[in-house]
């Protein structure tokens, strides 16, 4: 994580006990968080957790936490995903599904605009339909690592964005320190997980049945605080705050130790070392014509990339040609109008359009925004449907240098 | 847009039907419950499904839906294509020759003599095939049935003369903006959604099955890489050519894909990596 995603908050004042402060860590059992989902659905927001749907744990509307996927774990592998259920995992053992929370602050559809024509001039409608403010359970480092390159790229410039700004000021976050990892999993590598480190509201860490709970803002212990009204929660001691984090390096340090087993997934990992000048070096790499004969150009590593942040605008008209709603939606650089311009596309071949997005994602983007843009969590490894593994590709083009290098 | 239209002489618009269900003309007689804002700006010259009335050519814009399938289309694509200022094809059976074109793997006489009591009453070519294979085309829209959003922009693009916003990318692209979980991944479940044009809101998928292609190929395909991927997790050859080989399946893209897959032995991995 970076330092700059960790915003100092004030300490809360005369909120609830005094035991509910920013950096304090209390005992959750499951029905109290409850009372959490309770307090914010109560402060006019829409709850969002995890889910099972569809064959997948997904991010839906969140009432109970009953519906939360108690015992399910995810196996995934490269154009694999199952869900199965395991007698001892918890409610949060799943690692991430297809959605993130791109879905909610970059939503694939936004009105951004409305126009309407009257006697042959047009004017602008401000009203644009009402959304509640969000609060996402469930959230893992890698996805708050993806939401702090997001911030950058629409909060951190010039321009900034004010759609997204609105859903993310309001955006409340309760984070989930992962206790496994799936194969797909190498946010070990590329430094943005398995811990959560900052940029929450509040971060459950799971321990049967209950929850060590850090509190990591103001609105964090409100809320807490009206879930704990009547009924105080147990402050946790240094030492379960301790078991807590090894949990985490413990899990961090598996997945550096993981290594390939025949007829299991292979566990992944990055080195993520140079990969700037890797990636910008070998432009004209055969691998590229290698994985563009596997690409299908189908767009789904950079729909489910919680990074990616491509849209285009249109305006849509009705009949009448007098009520227009101008509308961004999701683009992909694996589409030929991405590239588009005067009648033809530039890049009209896969191998350049696949490398257009893995030396963006990986090397330009770094000088563009300063991080790289990938955050290991496997999404478009595991959704691709051959397949195809960018830790895979890189590692190609890291073991076989370009002819001129590779002959003394 | 409607001071103009008063002004001149309404643009003439005119349905012909071909070999087909009849599925697309009723997604225009549908048109959203914007027929009637359509009729106010159009002359609807000739369209069977919606009234026998049939006031003779010249047209602005001609819809053909159907494929061509008898020694009589033939000759009637002919007079209709002088007909028309404008020629959109709409559906599967115009633009690939449709579910019929099945028939152009098979034998005629077969088919004639399994179906009918009296074959020789029957007076069919022996292929189905698409409109473009017979005239000039100015725009093909696709869908098994068409789209009624994507058909009255089609419409809405000829009278303002610009061009349709019809995407040529995947029904991925659609399966991820509502959200859908993907079939194949999570389900293992063969789709053709990764190699077919979006324009169905990813219908099939949205409901837990695959595509099945009505909206025909995507813009860049890579049939033997899809195809070989779901044969390494499983899927028989026999199953993937009757998948490819479907309402679109006489699209060029997919033609050659189901041809391959019937034609190589079985068991000859497409994605074997030195």
């Amino acid at each position: 994580m970076h330092p700059e995603n960790h915003p100092t908050r004030p300490e809360p004042r005369g909120v609830g006990s005094e035991e509910l402060s920013v950096g304090a860590s209390v005992w959750l059992p499951l029905d109290r968080l409850q009372g959490v989902i309770d307090a914010l659905r109560a402060d006019g927001m829409r709850v969002v957790g995890p889910q099972v749907a569809e064959g997948a744990v997904v991010y839906r509307d969140l009432e109970r936490t009953s519906d939360l996927p108690l015992g399910w774990i995810d196996e995934q592998d490269g154009g694999r995903y199952r869900l199965t259920q395991q007698a001892e995992a918890g409610v949060f053992d799943h690692v991430v599904g297809p959605h993130s929370l791109k879905n909610f602050l970059f939503p694939s559809r936004d009105t951004i605009g409305r126009f309407l024509r009257e006697d042959g001039t047009w004017k602008q409608l401000e009203d644009l339909p009402p959304e509640p403010p969000l609060a996402v359970l469930g959230v893992r480092a890698c996805d708050l690592a993806g939401l702090a390159i997001q911030d950058r790229v629409f909060l951190g410039g010039e321009a900034v964005d004010p759609h997204y700004r609105r859903r993310r000021e309001s955006l409340f976050l309760v984070a989930v320190n992962c206790r496994r990892a799936a194969a797909t999993c190498f946010c070990h590598s590329t430094g943005c997980g398995p811990a959560v480190t900052g940029g929450f509201d509040l971060a459950l860490t799971e321990f049967s049945g209950r929850f060590l709970c850090d509190i990591g803002s103001l609105r964090g212990a409100e809320m807490l605080a009206k879930a704990a009204a009547g009924s105080p929660l147990d402050r946790c001691t240094a030492d379960e705050v301790q078991r807590a984090r090894q949990q985490s390096a413990a899990l961090e340090q598996a997945m550096h130790a993981r290594r390939e087993v025949p007829g299991e997934p292979r566990p992944r990992s990055m080195e993520m070392e140079g990969l700037r000048d890797l990636l910008f070096n070998n432009l004209e790499h055969a691998r590229w014509d290698d994985v563009a004969s596997r690409c299908l150009s189908c767009t789904n590593c950079t729909l489910v990339c919680p990074t990616c942040f491509c849209a285009s605008v249109t305006e849509v008209a009705d009949l009448s040609g007098d009520h227009v709603e101008r509308e961004r939606h999701w683009a992909s650089c694996f589409t030929l109008d991405h590239a588009r311009m005067h009648g033809e596309s530039v890049r009209s071949s896969t191998a350049s359009r696949y490398r257009q997005w893995l030396t963006h994602k990986l090397a330009g983007w770094i000088d563009q925004f300063g991080t790289s843009g990938c955050t290991g969590c496997g999404r478009c490894i595991t959704w691709c449907p051959v397949g195809i593994d960018l830790t895979e590709e890189v590692a190609a083009i890291r073991d076989a240098p370009p002819p001129q290098e590779a002959t003394p | 847009m409607a001071d103009r239209t008063a002004s001149v002489r309404k643009p003439r618009l005119a349905v012909f039907k071909f070999a087909s269900c009849d599925g697309c003309q009723l997604q225009l007689l549908d048109a959203c419950g914007q027929l009637m804002q359509l009729a106010d700006r159009v002359e609807i010259a000739q369209f069977l499904e919606a009234s026998s009335r049939v006031d003779p050519g010249p047209y602005d814009l001609g819809l053909v839906e159907g494929s061509i399938s008898t020694a009589e289309d033939v000759e009637r694509i002919q007079a209709i294509r002088r007909d028309c200022r404008f020629l959109v094809t709409i559906g599967a059976c115009a633009t690939s020759g449709g579910i019929q074109a099945l028939r152009n793997w098979g034998k005629i006489d077969e088919f004639l003599s399994a179906v009918y009591a009296s074959p020789e009453t029957i007076d069919a070519l022996a292929t189905s095939t698409p409109i473009a294979d017979h005239v000039p085309v100015d725009f093909e829209l696709r869908g098994c049935p068409v789209d009624p959003h994507q058909l009255l922009d089609v419409v809405t693009s000829v009278l303002l003369g610009r061009r349709p916003k019809v995407p040529s990318q995947s029904v991925c692209v659609e399966c991820k903006s509502r959200g859908t979980v993907c079939v194949a991944v999570a389900r293992g479940i063969p789709c053709l959604g990764p190699v077919t044009q979006a324009g169905c809101g990813a219908l099939c998928p949205t409901h837990n099955r695959e595509c099945f292609g009505c909206y025909g190929p995507a813009e860049a395909v890579n049939l033997v890489s899809l195809t070989g991927f779901y044969e390494q997790q499983g899927a028989s050859r026999e199953h993937l050519t009757r998948l490819v080989r479907g309402i679109n399946g006489y699209s060029e893209a997919f033609r050659c894909e189901s041809d391959r897959l019937q034609e190589e032995p079985d068991g000859v991995s497409t994605r074997e990596r030195a």
